[in-house]
């Protein structure tokens, strides 16, 4: 009987066997599948026993998103709470167990979570895992300014629209403004609250500073102006007639908002168009250098491309012309696009407060345009800098002297002209406003753009604003970019 | 002797060394509870069998040990009660090696006993009042708030009838006369269809597996075996066309993932499989997965959901500790982690089967060989159906899963090959 016990005895042990080489399959060679099946909840809970570093304002100081620990069946979990509440959450966006991430909090997920490919990191987090200890992000410390952001908040309460200020020189974001916002605080648990706002709109999650889009109104009278002056076809001191109206297609095109009284300036130059915002100077201006020209001119200001930024690609959008909601590149600009209604801002265009934003900080930059950017410095832990700001020259869309003719234009526009209600006493500021018709009577979305101080620019602003009933960029917009300009600059 | 404290020492090492990341100040005191118990179990076995097999008493130790802290680690109420059982199991092992100390080839005298025992133990949960049914497999008998599963003990029983029965037949069963096989078919069509009438498709396989295994030592017939398993899988054929519960288990074990919703039977609804009817397996394995090669650690482990907006945590994968508590070790321990305890179970086998080498008589080769390829077989069964190379089958991991009736079932089978080898080695040394 011994040689059938032996046998079994074998059968047996195979079939223990057996089971250390399924063991070996499902924990080797089918894992990397395993890992990356949806319904796998593990990989979900992974992600929360990193320490997720910690996003700082630009002071290095004030914490904009820090962890909460508790302990959840033996493990340590990491859950994100945002001592700033709705403050800066169009930027920072949100780290929640339910739903993707947004905001930096996606785009910085990998330094974040220590698993960017910084040789540094990556030595880092191994000896974490190999010691079984907790591994810990890096810190990412924003250019924003805290007392610029709360302050465009403040000024931006009860009211639909964005903010955003730039660093001409470097591209740094110093403050960038979205309402109404959202409490990223309360996007886990009640969503329906987070979202809600006293502001008359919705949406919101949506970052309207560099994926709203808008009218710009006569704010893009900067790109037109700049692509007269830099062409050569133009001088500040071009002469026009106005006769309140521009001829396009056998059809008069009145001035300004309100077609029962038209502004007539008759005998006037590029520059008094450009102060008082004259249309039919304008219009005149696109009509002579076509479609075409202003377009590329709006396109080395970084037109028809979605703006670099650190926030992801799908919380930005291009500005340029826009067809049935999508980004229209006309191949025969002069058949296919209106150059006069072009030229004051009208037409199809579409752009966001950043890009106004970046069209101003250009100018001021004389003529060079910086990339903007968000992260002043990533940190590990231990104390050392993974990466930090480096500026960049993004473009030279226009020469420097175009640049120099265009401060002082809109420097006109401010001291004289539509922008008179961004004056700060002792600060040479440049600006220029826009008032943008949706339509719907004297509903208007308001605008402006402009950077201070004129010779030596420290800040570029553009303030859009939605939904001004009978409001003008010079009345509604202008007053918060002047009171955000008097606060860095005294 | 001394391969006792040796392997014992380490053993306890081990769990204490794991216990100590989940616990702090409780755990000296429970590994010192623990240790003595198992210092206690080492005396009776010193003065009831002094030559038996010295490896399989701490094997035992060990497999318990590791099971009790996954167990803590998972729920500590459980592994309160767990702990419990195994004093329960230690004192019925007691009482075997008192009274069988001299000669446990008595049983052989009791096999019909033991044999109609075993199926009326299989027939109890079926009963109305103290039936109870768990998971859809009717296994459990309740007096009160007392839970047993009757099928593990008989488990032991119907292996001391099958060795006692095929020891004295063994010539007649070999030329096969229909006279001297009807006895065992009886009994044996009998406890089949008790498995089908409960569902138990994992104690059904594992006896038909023992079953076999002992029929093939008994007989030395190739034939019979392969008839066996002829039959088996007609049955099994037949049990898949009328049974939608076998023919659930088959479909999730070969397509447990589905890239479109089909038809969900728990919900009613359409749904991916893997949220409906594989759910289990496929948690388990993704619990397996995640072990790696090192495993996350004993204690940090990922067992639990993260809270979803108001909704708390809660276990990712149902019936952790019992049937699948492989998945949860397999996780924590890591692939070196889990060979290790598969490679604990292999010497446990290898041990067991030793001491059926090493008997002297048949009703003793059967009865511990049929012991050790009954663990062998459980063990594989469980696991095998959690690593999905057999369809997955509620069945307990001995030693390991939490369940007092798997643990006081698996002390007496302990306690029996103990028997077989204290009586075989004391003649070998004769």
């Amino acid at each position: 009987m011994n040689k059938q016990v032996s046998q079994i005895g074998v059968v047996g042990l195979v079939l223990l066997a057996a089971l250390i080489l399924g063991t070996t399959y499902w924990q080797t060679w089918a894992n990397a599948g395993l890992a990356d099946r949806q319904d796998n909840e593990i990989r979900l809970v992974a992600q929360f026993t990193i320490k997720r570093g910690t996003i700082y304002a630009g002071d290095s100081r004030t914490p904009l998103a820090v962890n909460v620990s508790k302990k959840i069946g033996g493990q340590t979990l990491y859950f994100r709470r945002y001592p700033t509440g709705p403050l800066f959450s169009d930027v920072v966006g949100y780290s929640t167990q339910s739903r993707n991430r947004t905001g930096l909090e996606r785009s910085y997920n990998d330094y974040l979570t220590g698993s960017n490919a910084n040789l540094d990191t990556i030595f880092r987090s191994a000896i974490d895992k190999l010691k079984g200890s907790t591994v810990t992000g890096n810190d990412v410390v924003l250019t924003l300014r805290p007392n610029l952001q709360a302050l465009a908040r403040r000024l931006m309460q009860g009211k639909c629209g964005a903010v955003v200020a730039l660093e001409p020189t470097t591209g740094r974001v110093l403050a960038m403004v979205t309402n109404p916002a959202y409490n990223p605080n309360l996007i886990e648990k009640q969503f329906n609250q987070a979202t809600r706002s006293n502001a008359p709109c919705g949406a919101s999650l949506l970052n309207r500073a560099t994926a709203g889009k808008y009218q710009p109104g006569s704010t893009f009278k900067m790109v037109t102006a700049a692509a007269a002056l830099d062409t050569g076809r133009f001088t500040p001191d071009s002469p026009f007639y106005d006769p309140g109206y521009c001829v396009e297609y056998g059809q008069r095109v009145r001035n300004a908002g309100n077609p029962e009284a038209p502004e007539t300036f008759g005998p006037v130059n590029l520059t008094t168009g450009f102060e008082h915002s004259i249309n039919s100077v304008f219009c005149n201006v696109g009509k002579t250098l076509g479609a075409g020209t202003v377009l590329r001119y709006a396109q080395r200001f970084g037109f028809y491309s979605v703006p670099p930024l650190e926030t992801p690609d799908n919380e930005r959008v291009a500005s340029g012309l826009y067809n049935h909601g999508r980004l229209f590149r006309p191949k025969q600009p002069q058949f296919e696009v209106d150059p006069g209604r072009l030229a004051f801002g009208q037409e199809r265009l579409q752009v966001t407060p950043l890009q106004m934003a970046m069209v101003a900080a250009a100018i001021a930059n004389h003529g060079v345009l910086m990339r903007p950017q968000l992260v002043e410095r990533v940190v590990s832990p231990s104390g050392t800098t993974v990466t930090h700001l480096k500026p960049q020259v993004l473009s030279q869309p226009i020469k420097r002297q175009t640049a120099d003719q265009l401060t002082q234009m809109m420097e006109l526009a401010v001291t004289g002209g539509t922008g008179t209600a961004a004056q700060i006493p002792g600060i040479r500021v440049a600006g220029k406003t826009g008032t943008a018709e949706i339509g719907r009577g004297n509903v208007n979305t308001t605008w402006f753009a402009c950077f201070a101080p004129a010779e030596t620019p420290r800040i570029a602003i553009a303030v859009v604003v939605e939904n001004q009933n009978g409001g003008f960029g010079g009345t509604v917009s202008a007053p918060i970019a002047k009171q955000i300009m008097e606060a860095l600059l005294r | 002797m001394i391969a006792v404290g040796v392997m014992t020492a380490v053993g306890f090492a081990s769990v204490y060394i794991a216990r100590k990341s989940v616990v702090s100040t409780a755990s000296l005191t429970y590994a010192g509870l623990f240790f003595g118990l198992y210092a206690v179990a080492h005396l009776v076995v010193r003065a009831t069998v002094p030559f038996a097999d010295p490896y399989l008493l701490p094997i035992v130790g060990l497999l318990t040990g590791v099971g009790l802290t996954e167990i803590y680690r998972l729920n500590p109420d459980d592994a309160f009660k767990q702990a419990g059982w195994i004093v329960v199991g230690v004192a019925l092992f007691t009482l075997a090696l008192v009274l069988l100390r001299h000669d446990y080839r008595r049983l052989e005298v009791y096999k019909y006993l033991f044999g109609i025992t075993a199926i009326a133990l299989l027939v109890l949960p079926v009963l109305p009042v103290i039936g109870l049914t768990v998971n859809g497999a009717r296994l459990w008998v309740h007096f009160g708030p007392l839970r047993f599963q009757p099928g593990e003990l008989a488990k032991v029983m119907l292996i001391v009838f099958l060795a006692g029965y095929m020891r004295e037949k063994r010539e007649v069963l070999a030329q096969g006369r229909l006279k001297d096989w009807g006895p065992l078919l009886v009994i044996w069509a009998l406890a089949m269809l008790v498995l089908l009438e409960t569902k138990d498709l994992g104690g059904g396989l594992l006896y038909f597996g023992i079953f076999l295994a002992m029929l093939y030592m008994a007989t030395a017939r190739i034939g019979y075996v392969a008839a066996g398993l002829g039959l088996f899988l007609v049955g099994a054929v037949g049990v898949w066309r009328v049974t939608p519960h076998v023919r659930e288990r088959v479909t999730i074990w070969l397509h447990p993932w589905t890239d479109h919703k089909v038809y969900c039977p728990l919900s009613g609804q359409f749904d991916l499989r893997q949220n409906c009817e594989s759910f289990q397996l496929v948690k388990s394995l993704y619990s397996i997965g995640n072990g790696e090669y090192g495993g996350t650690g004993l204690g940090k482990g990922t067992f639990l959901t993260l809270p979803a907006g108001n909704s708390p945590p809660h276990p990712i994968i149902p019936d952790l500790n019992t049937d699948f508590i492989y998945s949860a070790l397999a996780q924590e321990l890591g692939l070196i982690g889990a060979a290790a305890l598969l490679l604990v179970y292999m010497i446990f086998v290898l041990r067991g089967m030793r001491t059926s080498l090493l008997a002297q008589d048949g009703f003793s080769k059967l009865f511990a060989a049929g012991l050790t390829f009954g663990f062998a077989l459980q063990t594989f069964i469980i696991v095998g159906g959690i690593l999905r190379i057999i369809p997955l089958t509620g069945i307990t991991l001995p030693f390991v899963s939490y369940g007092g009736s798997s643990v006081v079932a698996n002390f007496l089978l302990l306690a029996g090959l103990l028997l077989v080898s204290n009586r075989a080695n004391r003649e070998m040394l004769r």
